[in-house]
């Protein structure tokens, strides 16, 4: 694997890999001493050409435990406006012998332009509404290792995610993480409904192989993790649903709405909330939510990621 | 680069309809080929066929302002090369034709440094800004005779506003051109076609009714002033419809039609390359579908290529940021002659029509468009059938280099043109 841009790149024995190495790398984080000796010598260069805190702190973290010069570059503003392309200022980084960049671009497809320009190996760190693929991984490392305090290990041959039901619940048109979700879990065998007002659904949805739907409170008792999504309030001025009221109403994970969970479903959300719109503060404090569960899985799962791109004299997985 | 002056017999040629013949090129006409005198220039053009000069409704030079991605040279240039032998200049430059004296000034620079005959179209609204007419019939009386007014790059947005410019050219047969685009439908961030691929892309789309219903407002605001609609870049199936519709009505509206719709499909922006990134967007296959069999029944009256240069400093951005547009002039006989000849759904008379005479009537632009006839103008191109070559962006004579055909192989038909009798491209 020379770069990670899309879940899409990640097949089911890669994908496995990585969440089990981050189990290791987990371990690390338990250590009063967490750094590995593995990245010592490369060169990481995380740029932000939009902000993150999480993101990029994590990635930050991850390559440092690793041992990994870890520069962080804030470029926010768009390169118009500085009177330089993306591919000059990518450029001009290359050509200091970076290692890797983890990219994080406000445009749909930043990550995978820049990997055809730049020698180094790229991290898509969320480009746009397309693809976060990080966030997936962490996302199915936290539901993994949730699915495994329930018990009833998996049959043979299958993966964790087998006959499990993930509702992921928002403004799905608008979000890198559904995509990057849907992909993984095509491939680890979750099956994921898709929850959202239809303003709020991608063009072509029905064909992305997930069952889809406008009543949460139809699916909510049916699924094993629900994860709900960052509803941003500029979407009311689009149209796109009238007020937080009738979104929360509607669509949001309510106290009302955590009774009718099913037994031992785990809450997910990939951060920042809006608590009382999308969900609730007695969602998002449950003992069955995940959220900070996910934030400490971010660090193993990226220090795997990294790992597994960098951490071999090829470049290569394994 | 123009070659020759002198008189020249071009021999055993093939006309659009079959008959072979010679042609005789003299005084930058065409001349009774008995009447050439022994020990003419001779150019034997067996196998060849001799179509009038094409004529382009739809380019954009880039000056004044951007003579970094394309000048009147370059770009007429790249039209010669294509077969060309009149390109109609759009009004989006710096400053923006929307003065006599803008368009005057593109005009003499046609005159002074084109390899083709550069008619100049005139802004409909003062700046682009779609708030404004722009002067209309000081444009259409200057030097430069503007007869073709478009805001193209973007829409008159507001139906009044668009329903006075119609009105408003009639005094003196005046067309507007209009680039159909509902923008508030898409909102501001649109790069590609809404489709499945724009969602799992996540890039936002322009749906094809954002087309659709801005020519449907527009052919009805024709027949309300019984002006002329000309629709720039017809790219779906939904407007394809609305335009059989209007005709069928006998509103007058002509549409054209631009080689990158007819051969290339949104799946190309699947990389990311902005190449790819045009507006009107790619469209899917049943449009491309659509807009072809328009061309060949004529629902779409013409090829515009909408050669649009761009400097790759414009380009190297995110796809959403990147400037819209391709080049056209250079592949647009090839496109053509690959989608619509090659395939039997257009003969050679029906290419020359879409491709000469009608955007020649569009633009009202005389000894253009005519047939190969003694006493026309030695307006032509000589066209090998059979050629192919595979696309080198870098050869183009563009100064700009976002082809889109980079790569690929197709037609290489255009062996010579002729202006005004002389040679402004040879292979």
């Amino acid at each position: 694997m020379r770069h990670l841009l899309s879940a899409a790149d990640l097949d089911l024995a890669t994908a496995t890999a990585v969440l089990d190495l981050a189990e290791e790398m987990q371990q690390v984080q338990s250590r009063p001493v967490k750094k590995l000796p593995a990245l010592r010598g490369r060169t990481i260069v995380n740029i932000f050409f939009e902000d993150s805190t999480r993101t990029r702190t994590s990635f930050e973290i991850a390559g440092k435990w690793l041992s990994a010069d870890t520069i962080n570059v804030s470029a926010k503003g768009s390169s118009v406006s500085k009177g330089e392309s993306l591919r000059d200022t990518m450029m001009t980084l290359d050509a200091m012998g970076v290692d890797a960049f983890v990219i994080r671009h406000s445009s749909s497809g930043a990550a995978a332009q820049v990997a055809g320009w730049v020698k180094a190996q790229v991290v898509n760190a969320g480009d746009g509404q397309h693809e976060h693929p990080t966030q997936a991984l962490l996302d199915a490392y936290a539901m993994r290792q949730h699915f495994r305090t329930l018990g009833a290990a998996p049959a043979p041959g299958a993966t964790e995610f087998a006959g499990k039901r993930i509702a992921i619940v928002g403004d799905l048109l608008h979000s890198r993480v559904v995509r990057s979700n849907v992909l993984l879990q095509r491939t680890l065998g979750g099956e994921v409904v898709l929850v959202a007002p239809p303003t709020l659904l991608p063009t072509g949805v029905e064909n992305w192989g997930c069952e889809v739907t406008g009543d949460l409170d139809a699916v909510l008792g049916t699924c094993d993790v629900v994860m709900m999504l960052r509803v941003q309030r500029e979407r009311m001025a689009g149209g796109y649903f009238p007020t937080e009221r009738e979104y929360s109403e509607r669509f949001g994970l309510t106290e009302e709405r955590l009774a009718a969970l099913k037994p031992g479903a785990a809450i997910c959300h990939p951060g920042p909330m809006n608590r009382g719109v999308e969900i609730s503060s007695a969602a998002a404090d449950a003992a069955n939510s995940l959220v900070l569960d996910q934030v400490a899985a971010g660090v193993a799962v990226r220090m795997s990621v990294l790992y597994h791109l960098l951490g071999s004299d090829e470049g290569a997985v394994h | 680069m123009t070659t020759t002056s002198g008189p020249l017999l071009i021999t055993g040629a093939t006309l659009a309809d079959g008959t072979r013949t010679d042609l005789y090129l003299a005084e930058g006409r065409l001349a009774d080929p008995a009447s050439a005198p022994a020990g003419v220039e001779r150019l034997d053009a067996e196998g060849l066929l001799a179509l009038p000069g094409l004529v382009d409704p739809h380019t954009h030079l880039r000056q004044p302002g951007r003579e970094d991605a394309e000048t009147v040279a370059s770009g007429t240039a790249a039209a010669a090369r294509g077969g060309f032998t009149c390109v109609h200049a759009m009004a989006n430059t710096t400053p923006v034709t929307d003065t006599a004296e803008a368009a005057e000034y593109v005009a003499a620079l046609g005159e002074r440094e084109g390899h083709c005959e550069v008619r100049v179209v005139g802004a409909v609204t003062k700046g682009l800004d779609g708030e404004e007419l722009a002067e209309l019939g000081m444009m259409a009386d200057s030097a430069a005779g503007v007869r073709l007014f478009s805001d193209d790059g973007r829409c008159v947005g507001d139906s009044l506003l668009m329903r006075r410019a119609l009105t408003y050219v009639k005094a003196f047969d005046g067309v507007i051109a209009q680039h159909s685009q509902d923008v508030s439908l898409a909102g501001p961030g649109a790069c590609c076609h809404e489709s499945e691929w724009s969602g799992r892309l996540g890039l936002p789309g322009w749906p094809s009714q954002a087309e659709s219903i801005i020519i449907a407002r527009d052919v009805q605001l024709a027949e309300l002033t019984g002006s002329r609609i000309h629709v720039c870049h017809v790219s779906t199936a939904e407007g394809v419809d609305v335009i059989r519709w209007a005709k069928a009505r006998g509103i007058r509206v002509t549409a054209e039609v631009t080689p990158h719709h007819l051969l290339l499909d949104t799946p190309l922006v699947a990389g990311y390359d902005t190449t790819f990134k045009v507006n009107p967007p790619l469209r899917t296959s049943e449009h491309l579908e659509a807009v072809r069999e328009a061309l060949a029944d004529g629902t779409i009256d013409m090829v515009g290529t909408d050669h649009a240069p761009h400097a790759r400093q414009d380009k190297d951005h995110p796809f959403d940021v990147a400037l819209p547009g391709m080049l056209g002039l250079e592949q647009a006989l090839a496109v053509v002659m690959e989608v619509m000849v090659g395939t039997g759904r257009m003969d050679w008379p029906t290419l020359v029509e879409r491709m000469s005479a009608a955007p020649a009537r569009l633009g009202q632009v005389p000894g253009q468009g005519r047939p190969l006839a003694a006493g026309e103008p030695a307006n032509l191109v000589l066209v090998d059938p059979a050629a192919r070559a595979t696309v080198d962006a870098s050869a183009s004579r563009s100064r700009s280099r976002n082809n889109p055909y980079d790569g690929r192989d197709l037609p290489d038909p255009v062996v010579a043109t002729f202006w005004k009798g002389r040679r402004t491209y040879a292979r």
